[in-house]
């Protein structure tokens, strides 16, 4: 639990500790950054992602809520209207959807309709693969990932859960950052020096190649590598791009990388029917349709909930060898 | 608590720019020169007016639609409102959002949205805020009894209580949300009942009897100031009108109406000005014409302003928005070229 202070770490750091570490960086950097949220003070976050920062800061900036996950956005709403930089913990991302009118409605108009922004970070776990059930699992970025004025934020590894964590708070805007519980603990990595800020909006190459191209972002990345790890066996090298952000689109790393490899293969854990699929589809369609050598196809969870029992669970999530068959119908043509 | 001569002499005129500024609205209105719907403060202008008079200075204010006298009050002028009814493109809001939705923080005048309920948690953020910095403000929000109805405003309240936040929550009893009654709103006896629930402090008020409201509010801001928590003010009155000009009313009982007209909030105060020597029948005619000068100018004014251009690159909804930026304009005819 070491790496509090700015700088390159010794060892590795998880991820769910890059989110720590970027909270009490930021903390100690702007007085203006308080924290909100359910059990995110005395206990330390549900997943221990706000451990130890009320011990550090007080309660006038780690600030224990009661259940409203409306008026707690909201409340961070008027304080960011009065000059503090508030960080919102959603215990589980699912929970927003308490929160939808203050996020769509509220927050993200406010500097359209008013001139005045809303500096505000709504944060938390999301993602499916560790047996929670149907309102503990979700991916809800497509409801958010469409709503002009929001930034929303999916970063998939330690150095990036931290650093787009800094560059979220240090907005003019409302961000919206889904971190993936699967990650919280099994992504790790030595963070880099320095500040470690990472631009939102900026997409990263995490493995070339010049065969197809696999967009993707979060928990879906590492399955990403591990496929393309699998393909280059098989003499086809695949390109992973991690979006990192999904709103706004970094689409010139994405239309790069498929005008390169003429095969675009999306994957991702959210529902496959106007997922971020889609709109990467349609924007690769009008613009690097020329390039094409096969069609896009995409690799997501079905339209269903996300079941409980861990059978279930599997099935209903992208999987390695669904990704390896997809991969490789591509590549035949 | 008393309201000093000078003090009713300023409601005097707030609650008169109120009715006056609305009868130009409505011409407007009638002359197609007004985008939207026009919502009536008519009848309620002594609690509009007489609860953000309470408020000092630095204090916050989030009104609702309705609400055009606290926005008055609070330091808007009638030019601001005018170019916001006909969206004009230098009214605070510069057409993109209508009405009384426009933000002066200097004046600490913010907007609500349409949506109920929604800024008892915002204001009570914004002193949050406040006091974290050092600051003793008081923040004020109102709704009617269908905002009470709603999730926001019991999550908004139950947070400023635990926090004990100074927030009032002025809750404009006007019988009907659009075409509701409020027996078919709410089941308690009255909206103040809904303070207990969350440990907060409230108090009832006749909401057409502006001194009543202003040393009611006054008691309400203390309270909240020195650091007891949220108050809820209920203020009894009526709304005369629709929910909007469209509205033809006929759900309304006409008695009823007849009624809360005889006990009209700016009739009734000039039969006070009259009798306390505060104000008299020739005054108040002074005050009226200077008003009545003021608001020809206003709105030749506003219906001067220019109307918004649309901007190819459809800017303004981020700081940082470049990325989106090119994919907006992509919208616009011919954006693909």
């Amino acid at each position: 639990m070491s790496g509090d202070v700015s700088g390159r770490t010794s060892h590795e750091v998880t991820y769910v500790d890059a989110i720590r570490i970027a909270l009490g960086e930021e903390m100690e950097r702007d007085g203006r950054v308080i924290l909100l949220g359910e059990d995110i003070g005395v206990y330390g976050g549900a997943f221990k992602a706000t451990a130890g920062l009320l011990e550090r800061f007080g309660p006038q900036r780690v600030i224990d809520t009661p259940v409203v996950e409306e008026a707690i956005v909201g409340a961070a709403i008027g304080a960011s209207l009065r000059g503090l930089r508030p960080v919102v913990e959603m215990q589980f991302f699912d929970f927003a959807a308490r929160a939808f009118d203050m996020i769509t409605n509220f927050a993200a108009k406010h500097r359209y309709r008013t001139g005045l922004g809303v500096p505000i970070v709504i944060r938390g776990p999301s993602g499916a693969g560790v047996h929670a059930g149907p309102f503990h699992s979700q991916s809800p970025e497509g409801y958010f990932a469409r709503t002009p004025g929001l930034a929303v934020v999916v970063p998939s590894t330690a150095a990036d859960a931290r650093g787009l964590l800094k560059a979220a708070i240090r907005d003019e805007d409302p961000v919206l950052f889904l971190e993936h519980k699967l990650l919280y603990r099994r992504a790790k990595e030595i963070l880099p020096e320095g500040d470690g800020a990472v631009p939102i909006g900026k997409a990263v190459v995490r493995r070339t190649g010049r065969d197809l191209t696999i967009v993707t972002y979060g928990a879906m990345v590492p399955l990403a590598l591990d496929a393309a790890a699998g393909l280059a066996r098989e003499g086809v090298e695949a390109e992973v791009v991690d979006l990192r952000t999904l709103l706004p689109m970094d689409e010139e790393t994405v239309l790069e990388s498929v005008r390169k490899t003429s095969k675009a293969l999306l994957l991702h854990e959210d529902a496959r029917t106007l997922g971020i699929g889609a709109e990467i589809a349609a924007t690769i369609a009008e613009k690097a349709f020329e390039w094409l050598d096969a069609p896009v196809l995409r690799v997501t969870a079905p339209d269903t909930p996300i079941p409980f029992a861990p059978g279930l669970e599997a099935a209903y999530l992208p999987g390695l060898s669904t990704l390896l068959a997809a991969a490789r119908r591509l590549a035949a043509y | 608590m008393i309201v000093s001569t000078e003090q009713q002499k300023a409601l005097y005129r707030h609650l008169l720019l109120t009715r006056l500024l609305e009868e130009r609205m409505v011409s407007l209105y009638r002359q197609g020169k007004m985008t939207g719907g026009l919502f009536r403060c008519l009848g309620q202008e002594a609690t509009a007016v007489g609860a953000a008079f309470a408020l000092e200075e630095g204090d916050l204010l989030v009104p609702i639609i309705r609400d055009l006298g606290a926005t008055l009050v609070r330091g808007a002028s009638p030019v601001d409102i005018l170019r916001q009814v006909m969206t004009k493109a230098d009214a605070p809001a510069r057409g993109r959002d209508g009405f009384l939705h426009f933000c002066l923080p200097e004046k600490g005048l913010y907007s609500a949205i349409a949506m109920l309920g929604t800024a008892v948690s915002v204001v009570a953020g914004m002193v949050l805020a406040d006091r974290y910095l050092g600051k003793k403000t008081v923040g004020m929000t109102y709704l009617g009894e269908g905002g009470t109805s709603t999730g926001a405003f019991h999550e908004g309240i139950n947070f400023a209580s635990v926090q004990k936040l100074p927030i009032v929550v002025v809750l404009e009893f006007n019988r009907y949300s659009y075409s509701t009654p409020s027996e078919m709103q709410c089941g308690a006896a009255t909206l103040a009942d809904k303070a207990a629930g969350y440990g907060v402090a409230s108090a009832i008020v006749d909401g057409n009897d502006v001194l009543a409201v202003v040393e009611a509010a006054r008691r309400a801001v203390s309270w909240a100031r020195e650091g007891n928590g949220p108050f809820l003010l209920e203020c009894k009155t009526y709304r005369r009108k629709g929910h909007a000009e469209h509205d033809g009313q006929a759900y309304i009982d006409a008695e009823e109406l007849a009624e809360w007209t005889r006990r009209d909030p700016i009739a009734r105060f000039e039969r006070h000005l009259d009798a306390s020597g505060v104000l008299d029948a020739a005054a108040r005619e002074a005050v009226r014409a200077e008003i009545d000068t003021e608001l020809d100018a206003a709105v030749a004014e506003a219906e001067a302003s220019p109307v918004p251009v649309p901007d190819p690159e459809f800017r303004g909804v981020r700081a940082d928005e470049e990325a989106t930026v090119k994919r907006r304009a992509e919208t616009f005819v011919g954006g693909l070229g």
